[in-house]
């Protein structure tokens, strides 16, 4: 009834006579322009799709920029012509100038952490997942949910724009630090640029709130009869704390911003303090730069999360599928993401260690990022468990899930030596962190949200991704980020600073040109393979092989008893009415047994 | 169907609960900047905050909105739609109300030779204008929802009873109504 009621829109919303319409519901559908449905569309399966291929754009440039500052780490003698014909002035002489490399990284970063690994992956897999796999028609809000693309894709053009403006887009690093980022004056990033990026996070923060909102809004109320909490697939819980986690930080960034905001363009002194830029005294006094990390840190720690978790969800939910097995420790698995998503508001000033931040208070800090070990070894624990003895499937879907718990416990593990505030004072700035939070957060998530792409493509598009390409994709890119990633944990060890353009200058760092130059050569080859994984997406929605079957992957959940294209509310007639849990494998001598059928006289109910 | 319904009525309503997780991210943000406040007000070159006498006037003012928007609720509830407008169109002009004396308060500083922003500012006012101007776009925002639905409700094309709408409104204008009293106390308490 609810969703039916969120179907029907403000209309609905009290008048008696529309219930009496409900029955028809599923046969009568709307009137549909091509404006409607593809644009302006509040079916959440358009806007999923709209929040990825919008997300896949986002990447190709994020993961260009890597290529372009990877050529210059790997040939820093070298000169590039062509660079200057594209870029100009930014590479004069055919070699990347500073404030370009700046500009690249800072790009690369904001780029892929907010506009590919949250709204392409939470807002895609949320909004495609959460009513098909709860049993709803739509979300609570079907336009607070296409505003939400909205706000994402305003926030894109604005980001875009930036890239553009003659004194450069944001050069001060993702984490956009004052004084730096807060003085016009400091870099030529910190000009126009600046502000479009702060507009730009403005419209994001609003985007992922409007969707957070929603998606927890929706998990919590309109899920059909049967669907307890404890039924809910593992993807559902997963990003049920997601939406948590963004809710809560992302507000917290947003005051950051805006105190920023006053500082660029007010003259106020919220984080600036006794200055003097290119000797000009500068009027501020009695800020705090600190005080600015700290309210960033809140976000930016819970939003490794908001980037993670998701990925937890669907890789726990795909190498169940996959290995014809319940998932092991149900449980657990929930318990333990509740217990990141609390741990997560706990830990953030690990990133401010060498910051002078009181050693005593550090020695807190250290302890409960350290406590994340816990959830998350019992989280590689069950995945693993999972996979013991499993009939398992090597789709390319399941590859990329495997690949992403190998990449979580190695990137893991290296997140032991980080947390340590002793030891974090020899590693903190060096290509160690580069490489840990590389592996971790970045290519452990891409490879999350691979594998939810391959396996749910065919919901998606009715269609196929090509294997062959999904399984050269697949080896390509894990081997690719192990070679890319592995030997920056020994130049971070030798004390490899992060942001140098050029190491050449560098007696101690010489040793590493060539190790450079082999990481430079690997990322072209993982990236040209990215491109091909792009090919095989759109070459597959229009000629890729045809699903004919309602559930190809023999799976539990609600989404593959709909049809093999669903409409504008998902199941044609009533909602189905779950039974069980969602991970009935291998039970009773059945392959699998579907969440609608009901429990047997000889079964006990779950 | 009919057990449905029922089983729903003793629900949430999904709009409502949306709402309920939306001012649990504003108070995150607000706590954001007041936290932000707290840290700032232990460290050097802080200035004790003195509040002119106008900011009581538009404390009384959106306390007396309060009232307003729930008559305005009562109203819709009995049908009574000429009661249901007056009191809806006295809200918003309450809203407004508040912000035009927000707005004076502010230009006071100016007279008393305050300085809130630019050269020779103190983060401590300037605090003061962040704060209080974020709390403004949200009471900014709440009367345009309330002169939305009150457009909504003299709409000749669809009678509509509903007072869900309302009752989602009246709920968010209470929160900034309880946000503006805390940012109050906490201004003067925590000078």
């Amino acid at each position: 009834m609810s969703s039916e009621t969120v179907l029907h829109g403000q209309t609905a919303e009290a008048s008696v006579n529309a219930h009496e319409g409900h029955d028809e519901h599923g046969h009568h559908h709307h009137e549909e322009s091509f404006l409607t449905k593809y644009i302006f569309s509040q079916d959440h399966k358009m806007i999923a799709k709209q929040f990825l291929i919008t997300g896949i754009i986002w990447a190709i440039i994020g993961g260009l920029f890597s290529v372009l500052f990877r050529l210059q780490l790997g040939y820093p003698d070298t000169s590039f012509p062509f660079l200057e014909d594209i870029f100009g002035r930014w590479a004069k002489g055919g070699r990347i100038s500073n404030e370009f490399y700046y500009a690249l990284v800072t790009m690369h970063g904001t780029i892929l952490v907010f506009f590919v690994l949250t709204a392409g992956l939470s807002g895609t897999f949320a909004n495609f997942l959460i009513p098909l796999q709860i049993g709803a028609r739509d979300m609570a809000s079907g336009f607070l949910n296409m505003l939400s693309y909205w706000f994402f894709f305003l926030a894109s053009v604005v980001m875009f724009a930036s890239l553009f403006i003659q004194t450069g887009p944001a050069a001060g690093g993702w984490t956009i630090y004052p004084p730096l980022s807060a003085l016009g004056q400091a870099s030529e990033g910190s000009k126009l640029g600046m502000d479009f990026w702060l507009i730009s996070m403005a419209l994001f923060i609003v985007s992922s709130l409007l969707g957070g909102l929603n998606y927890i809004t929706t998990i919590l109320n309109l899920r059909t009869k049967g669907m307890s909490m404890t039924r809910m697939p593992l993807t559902m819980w997963a990003i049920f704390f997601t939406a948590v986690l963004g809710v809560l930080s992302f507000p917290v960034l947003l005051s950051g911003a805006v105190l920023l905001l006053f500082d660029r363009n007010l003259g106020t002194s919220f984080y600036l303090s006794e200055i003097v830029v290119k000797g000009e005294i500068l009027p501020n006094e009695g800020g705090s730069a600190i005080l600015f990390q700290h309210l960033f840190w809140f976000l930016g720690h819970p939003e490794v999360y908001i980037i993670l978790l998701p990925a937890m969800g669907m890789v726990s939910e795909i190498l169940s599928v996959n290995s014809r097995k319940p998932i092991f420790g149900y449980l657990a698995m929930v318990g333990s993401l509740f217990a990141i998503t609390i741990l997560a508001f706990l830990v953030w000033a690990h990133h401010m260690f060498v910051t002078g931040l009181n050693p005593f208070l550090g020695a807190f800090f250290v302890l409960l990022t350290l406590l994340i070990a816990v959830p998350s070894a019992i989280k590689v624990f069950n995945w693993l468990t999972t996979l013991w003895r499993g009939n398992i499937r090597l789709t390319p879907a399941m590859l990329f899930a495997i690949g992403f718990v190998s990449l979580f416990i190695s990137g893991g593990l290296t997140g032991i030596f980080l947390g340590n505030s002793t030891l974090d004072l020899h590693l903190h700035d060096t290509y160690f962190v580069v490489a840990h939070f590389h592996i971790v957060m970045g290519v452990a998530s891409f490879f999350g949200m691979f594998a939810g792409v391959y396996h749910w493509f065919p919901k998606m598009y009715s269609r196929y991704l090509n294997n062959t390409m999904g399984y050269i994709h697949f080896w390509v890119t894990l081997i690719g980020a192990y070679l890319i990633f592995w030997p920056m944990h020994y130049q971070g060890l030798a004390g490899l600073p992060r942001r140098y353009t050029d190491f050449s200058n560098w007696q101690s760092f010489n040793q590493f040109a060539d190790m450079n130059r082999f990481i430079s050569t690997v990322a072209m080859i993982v990236f040209a393979v990215q491109l091909l994984f792009v090919f095989n997406f759109f070459y597959s929605i229009f000629k890729g092989r045809k699903v004919q079957n309602t559930n190809p992957w023999g799976s539990n959940t609600l989404e593959w008893t709909t049809p093999i294209t669903p409409g504008h509310g998902n199941w044609p007639g009533e909602l189905p009415e779950v039974h069980r849990w969602a991970y009935d494998y291998g039970k009773d001598g059945r392959e699998f047994i579907s969440q609608v059928e009901p429990v047997g006289a000889d079964e006990s109910a779950h | 169907m009919l057990d449905v319904i029922s089983d729903q009525q003793r629900k949430i309503h999904p709009h409502k609960f949306t709402l309920w997780v939306a001012i649990g991210s504003i108070l995150m943000m607000f706590a954001g900047l007041t936290s932000a406040y707290i840290v700032k007000r232990s460290q050097a070159n802080w200035l004790m905050i003195e509040i002119p006498l106008v900011f009581w006037y538009s404390t009384f003012t959106i306390l007396l909105s309060s009232v307003t928007v729930q008559l305005s609720l009562k109203a819709i509830k009995q049908r009574n739609m000429v009661m249901y407008r007056r009191w809806m169109l006295i809200t918003a002009v309450l809203g407004v109300l508040f912000l035009v004396l927000q707005i004076i308060g502010f230009y006071q500083f100016g007279e008393n030779d305050i300085r809130l922003v630019g050269a020779g500012s103190n983060a401590s006012y300037s605090f003061l204008l962040a704060i209080s101007g974020m709390h403004g776009l949200h009471v900014l925002g709440g009367v345009i929802a309330l002169v939305v639905i009150a457009i909504r409700a003299v709409s000749i094309s669809k009678r509509n009873y509903s007072s869900l709408p309302l009752e989602v409104a009246a709920t968010y204008w209470h929160f900034v109504d309880l946000l503006w009293i805390y940012l109050f106390i906490f201004f003067n308490w925590m000078k």
